[in-house]
């Protein structure tokens, strides 16, 4: 199914850009759970990839969260459902919303969910879309230079927004959205896979 | 005609309106007019009040910017009394309202926040959170829209039912689109480690003001004299992996191993290897150097003859891994995980002589000082105690680190002087005064102190750090101004030991090597001098053991 995308060049099927925004999702969180020191450093490996090397956790029970989560937006952003991934990093002492890093997920013109069964394809250079994945997990690295320390201990969880017909199974649950009251936003750079566009943006407290 | 020339006179009336839409009153809504039917809404308030004072477009719009407070606030007491009297106030109104584009909108945004402070009986326990700007607008907005429409009852109902539901979603969904839900995975994952300290502290306090620096008065080389290879060095800050000898021979435990390193010809022999899951803990030579004291991960501590690889003792009593090691002649102090040091006669049977209890975490430290009267020990329960020799209880208590203190070293050549340094969340260097218990000085380090260690030659000591440059620091006493930074280990320092001439210092590191630094070269003449009076040091041990 992913290998669609490089069997023939230039094209991506929706499964393929589902695939790819998956796997970016996974470094991405990833990479913010190790810059922002949510988890020990110990607890994470490394690995090459978008020609970085970035790290991933190692704990069994964060990658079977992570796994459980991101199968589920994989099928969800096949079928067009999702509109919005959020991780946030609340203190889990005081359950206060810390930062709250938004990937917001939208269709590129002519690849709307309804109109997408005639197998259109997108046409968009895997290495082009790799090295625009890079910058954004460059700018969330880049990250840690402006954001606050988070000097407690934390807990992350992942919000996802989907339409309200979304097939949901009863492994979730709906939740608040976590807003930081009084928050300070940045907007990260995007990329699109040409059929989805993400953007990313983070948001802190703003009064330390 | 009076007919038609009414309508044109309320058409021109909403006009007025800018944000109203250009379009003539709907049938239906006029014919309400009309008919002066008495609905509940404020659209049907609105249209009373333009006909009741429909002779002036000014004063009709004036109502209507009226009956939007009436409409936003309808529990105020103020409103009402407006639309009573809608001649006497209209025309002090429409003065105001001649001037901005939109006064109907304007008015009731400027109050309607205050609104929920006065009714507690609604049923939005708080509204700290919600935006009510953007509810508000939202508001205006649909009514504007509809405001146009028909105005059946049915519409009539729906525009409150719509209101209500509107600040519900509002309230609930924090200003999100009605149409999208929220989802979060019900098996949330694991929160981070209890204790565990962010290491981006140490980022974040490394831009502050740094120690003054020393003037340089010699040369310091850099780079390290020698490089050794040590795989599988454990990477555990709690241990002591580490010890130079006398005889100028390097003890390194690798995991279970243990290796001498003759710094004279650079010769290495293994001297023991641990069946399996024991890994070695701690090492210390005897001041001799000739036998040394190995700490074990199953509670026991061993004494090896070097000079002919045997084992000559095993000592138990531990429960727990025997974290660190200290010689006093024949008194040989273990301190354990258990936050027990046992004072041990290595020259009799019953060799456990006496327990000094006052850590209730890890012993990490433990050094008697030079002169064998006292003894320091760190603990993970971040104090510092300090044992007068035969004594149980502790002299002082050092609580002033906040975090575990490992780096424990006395000056050897002011009595009663100590440098302690604290783990990642505290980063500062103490010295004190072990007479009178004073701290005579703290040093922010900006990094996780392991090891400190002083120079005989020199008023100078080394301290070794971990995240985030994994340098040694070399500081001046007692200014405690920086004389260099040391940096070349990829892991984080884990020990240091001074070489038995004094002028190298040698360092242990998580990135599996052992560097050798000639950082205290002494002057020939100097050393000439001082290897003459001292003359050669008589062996207690070796005195009394046989």
């Amino acid at each position: 199914m992913a290998g669609n995308k490089q069997g023939t060049q230039n094209s991506i099927t929706l499964k393929g850009s589902a695939q790819l925004v998956t796997e970016f999702f996974n470094f991405g969180i990833n990479s913010i759970l190790y810059q922002r020191g949510i988890y020990p450093p110990e607890s994470f490996t490394y690995q090459q990839q978008y020609g970085l090397t970035l790290f991933t956790t190692t704990d069994e029970k964060v990658k079977e969260y992570l796994n459980n989560i991101l199968e589920q937006i994989k099928d969800w952003l096949e079928a067009g459902e999702v509109q919005r991934l959020v991780l946030v990093v609340t203190n889990v002492d005081t359950e206060e919303t810390l930062e709250r890093w938004d990937f917001d997920i939208q269709h590129e013109s002519g690849f709307e969910p309804g109109s997408l069964k005639e197998g259109k394809m997108g046409t968009k250079d895997l290495k082009i879309i790799q090295k625009e994945m890079r910058d954004v997990i460059r700018q969330i690295t880049a990250c840690v230079t402006f954001l606050p320390l988070l000097d407690c201990v934390c807990s992350f969880d992942l919000k996802v927004y989907t339409n309200q017909n979304a097939e949901v199974s009863d492994k979730w649950a709906d939740s608040a959205p976590c807003f930081i009251a009084n928050s300070q936003e940045v907007r990260l750079k995007s990329f699109s896979t040409s059929i989805h566009k993400v953007e990313a943006c983070v948001s802190y407290k703003a009064d330390v | 005609m009076s007919h038609l020339l009414f309508d044109a006179k309320l058409t021109e009336a909403l006009r007025m309106d800018g944000d109203l839409p250009r379009v003539p009153v709907n049938r239906l809504q006029r014919k309400a007019q009309e008919q002066n039917v008495n609905y509940l809404s404020i659209n049907n308030e609105n249209s009373l009040a333009s006909i009741s004072d429909g002779n002036s477009p000014r004063s009709a719009k004036s109502a209507h910017s009226g009956s939007f407070i009436d409409y936003k606030s309808p529990g105020r007491g103020k409103s009402p009394a407006r639309n009573k009297t809608p001649g006497l106030v209209a025309p002090k109104l429409s003065v105001r309202g001649a001037g901005q584009k939109t006064p109907g909108r304007k008015t009731p945004g400027r109050k309607t926040p205050t609104t929920p402070f006065n009714q507690q009986d609604r049923f939005i326990p708080n509204r700290s959170t919600t935006d009510l700007e953007r509810s508000h607008q939202l508001l205006v907005n649909n009514m504007e829209a509809s405001g146009g429409e028909k105005n059946s009852e049915e519409d009539v109902l729906t525009l409150q039912e719509k209101e209500y539901r509107e600040k519900m979603t509002e309230n609930l969904n924090d200003g999100q689109q009605p149409d999208t839900r929220i989802l979060s995975f019900k098996n949330k994952a694991p929160q981070g480690k209890e204790g565990h300290v962010n290491n981006l502290k140490v980022l974040y306090s490394a831009g502050k003001p740094m120690v003054p620096k020393a003037a340089s008065t010699r040369h310091i080389p850099n780079v390290p004299e020698k490089v050794l290879d040590a795989p599988e060095l454990v990477d555990d800050y709690y241990l002591h992996l580490l010890d130079w000898s006398t005889n100028n021979h390097l003890a390194v435990a690798l995991n279970s191993s243990v290796y001498i390193w003759n710094g004279g010809d650079g010769a290495i022999t293994a001297l023991t290897q641990l069946v399996d899951p024991d890994y070695i803990c701690s090492l210390s030579w005897i001041k001799e150097g000739n036998v040394l004291g190995i700490g074990l991960s199953s509670g026991v501590t061993q004494l090896w003859d070097v000079a002919q690889q045997k084992l000559i003792r095993t000592m138990d009593g531990h429960q727990n891994r025997v974290t660190t090691l200290s010689w006093n002649a024949y008194i040989l102090s273990s301190g354990s995980r258990s936050g027990h040091i046992f004072n041990h006669d290595v020259r009799v049977a019953q060799h456990h002589v006496s327990t000094l209890q006052g850590h209730t975490q890890e012993v990490c430290g433990l050094k008697w000082s030079p002169d064998g009267r006292l003894l320091a020990s760190g603990g993970n329960d971040n104090q510092v105690n300090i044992w007068e020799k035969g004594s149980t209880t502790p002299l002082h208590t050092f609580t002033e680190h906040q975090a575990a203190v490992k780096a424990v070293s006395w000056c050897p050549w002011q009595n009663n002087l100590l440098s302690t340094g604290g783990g990642t969340a505290d980063r500062t260097i103490r010295l004190w005064n072990c007479t009178t218990g004073i701290c005579l000085k703290d040093v922010a380090t900006n990094s996780q102190v392991s090891s400190i260690v002083w120079s005989s030659h020199y008023k100078e000591l080394v301290s070794g750090h971990g995240f985030s440059n994994n340098q040694l620091t070399i500081w001046k006493y007692p200014t405690m101004a920086k004389v260099a930074d040391l940096t070349g280990h990829t892991g984080r320092v884990l020990e240091l030991c001074v070489s038995p001439d004094g002028e190298m210092v040698v360092s242990a590191a998580a990135d599996e090597t052992i560097r050798i630094w000639k950082c205290w070269a002494v002057d020939k003449k100097d050393k000439k001098q001082a290897d003459s009076s001292k003359g050669h040091p008589i062996s207690m041990f070796a005195r009394t053991i046989r």
